[in-house]
């Protein structure tokens, strides 16, 4: 197959006739190609599949009152997740700033964060701290699409909580909820 | 001035040495390849920029979709492990037969009680079953023991704390979530990974 006759051609005339000898050489290429392709194959789907991890902590439940960390309400940005992977964020205490809507990703979340991180550093000159509320109607994806922004934006202290009723509130105001 | 004839030379080249590579190397991916595990309930894992490994080895994963909860842990003797304490704890008598059994079972969401029953079928009969997820409830709490005795096992045969993950489907509501959250924290695993697939940063 890939071999080329390289005998020279035609033989003597007359003569005895001798059997040919056959090469004992076996065309190994297609064993060769198929071998490389399992090959690629197995690097795929071991590599590649393997899941990544995200590190959550979540904050001590039986924690006394007394030793948490009290964060001043003008650099505290609360995330609050609705439904149709849609979220509602405000600065400050529920109620007192209006709350502003918006989706996720590049141009919803990552800016606001960025901007407003940016914002509270200047104002404060402290970092910003987030707080992340699920509401009910939010799916998981949403829970991590949001830890995720922080952790491009590179937010290093956040936290989760629970919703408060008021913010449910301000989400079916919206149509969030 | 006689001609020169150039000597043809063969164009197939020797493929034995590079066929052994091939193979070589295949057998190396076989062995090493894991099977993937089924998920009992389709779960589309959310994507994440994220890109810590999970570990192999002492990792307990919880799977949630379709408001169900199934659980798995790493390790053959610890999967015995923690069957014989449940079994213990639910005055249920295990054989060494369903032990084994268990302990080829890579993630099941049965409540203890049909376990038995669960036990007895064939691998194909099981996927076949329908699991109805491990219960959450306070009441019979089986959830929150599974990974009570998984974590106990993992500490007395491996000596390290076991990590326990979340693999959620993107769809799945925030409730459960927080319910599965919810019995994490009542035995204070405060810090616990969430299964994410790789996505590039770029994308929104």
């Amino acid at each position: 197959m890939a071999e080329l006759d390289t005998s020279g051609g035609g033989g003597k005339k007359g003569g005895k006739v001798r059997s040919k000898k056959q090469s004992t050489r076996v065309d190994l290429t297609a064993m060769v190609d198929l071998a490389f392709l399992l090959i690629t194959f197995f690097i795929m789907t071991t590599t590649l599949s393997k899941p990544k991890a995200m590190d959550v902590a979540m904050p001590d439940k039986d924690e006394k009152q007394d030793n948490q960390l009290d964060v001043a309400a003008s650099r505290t940005m609360t995330l609050l997740l609705g439904k149709d992977n849609k979220l509602m964020w405000y600065i400050g205490e529920p109620g007192k700033t209006a709350p502003e809507v918006e989706g996720y990703g590049k141009k919803g979340l990552r800016q606001t964060l960025l901007d407003k991180s940016k914002e509270v550093q200047e104002k404060t000159g402290k970092f910003m701290f987030v707080i992340i509320k699920p509401s009910n109607k939010s799916v998981y994806k949403n829970m991590v699409d949001a830890l995720d922004e922080i952790a491009i934006t590179n937010i290093q202290s956040y936290g989760f909580a629970e919703i408060l009723p008021v913010e449910t509130k301000l989400l079916q105001e919206q149509g969030l909820y | 001035m006689p001609k020169v004839k150039v000597a043809r030379k063969s164009t197939s080249i020797d493929m034995t040495a590079m066929c052994d590579v091939a193979f070589l190397l295949l057998t190396f991916f076989i062995l090493t390849a894991k099977p993937r595990i089924e998920d009992p309930v389709p779960v589309d894992v959310p994507g994440s920029v994220k890109d810590i490994k999970l570990p192999e080895e002492n990792i307990a994963v919880i799977t949630v979709g379709e408001k169900k909860a199934f659980f798995s842990v790493e390790g053959n003797d610890v999967r015995k492990a923690v069957l014989e304490q449940m079994g213990g704890l639910y005055n249920i008598q295990f054989t060494p037969q369903e032990m084994n059994k268990f302990a080829a079972l890579p993630v099941f969401g049965v409540p203890i009680q049909s376990l038995k029953q669960f036990l007895a079928l064939d691998v194909e009969q099981r996927q076949r079953y329908p699991q109805p997820g491990i219960p959450r409830d306070s009441v019979s709490d089986e959830l929150f023991n599974w990974i009570r005795e998984s974590r106990k096992a993992v500490k007395a045969l491996h000596n390290q704390e076991m990590r326990v993950s979340i693999k959620g489907d993107s769809k799945e509501e925030y409730p459960t979530i927080k319910d599965v959250i919810a019995i994490l924290q009542r035995q204070k695993v405060n810090k616990f990974s969430l299964i994410t697939s790789l996505r590039g940063a770029s994308k929104d």
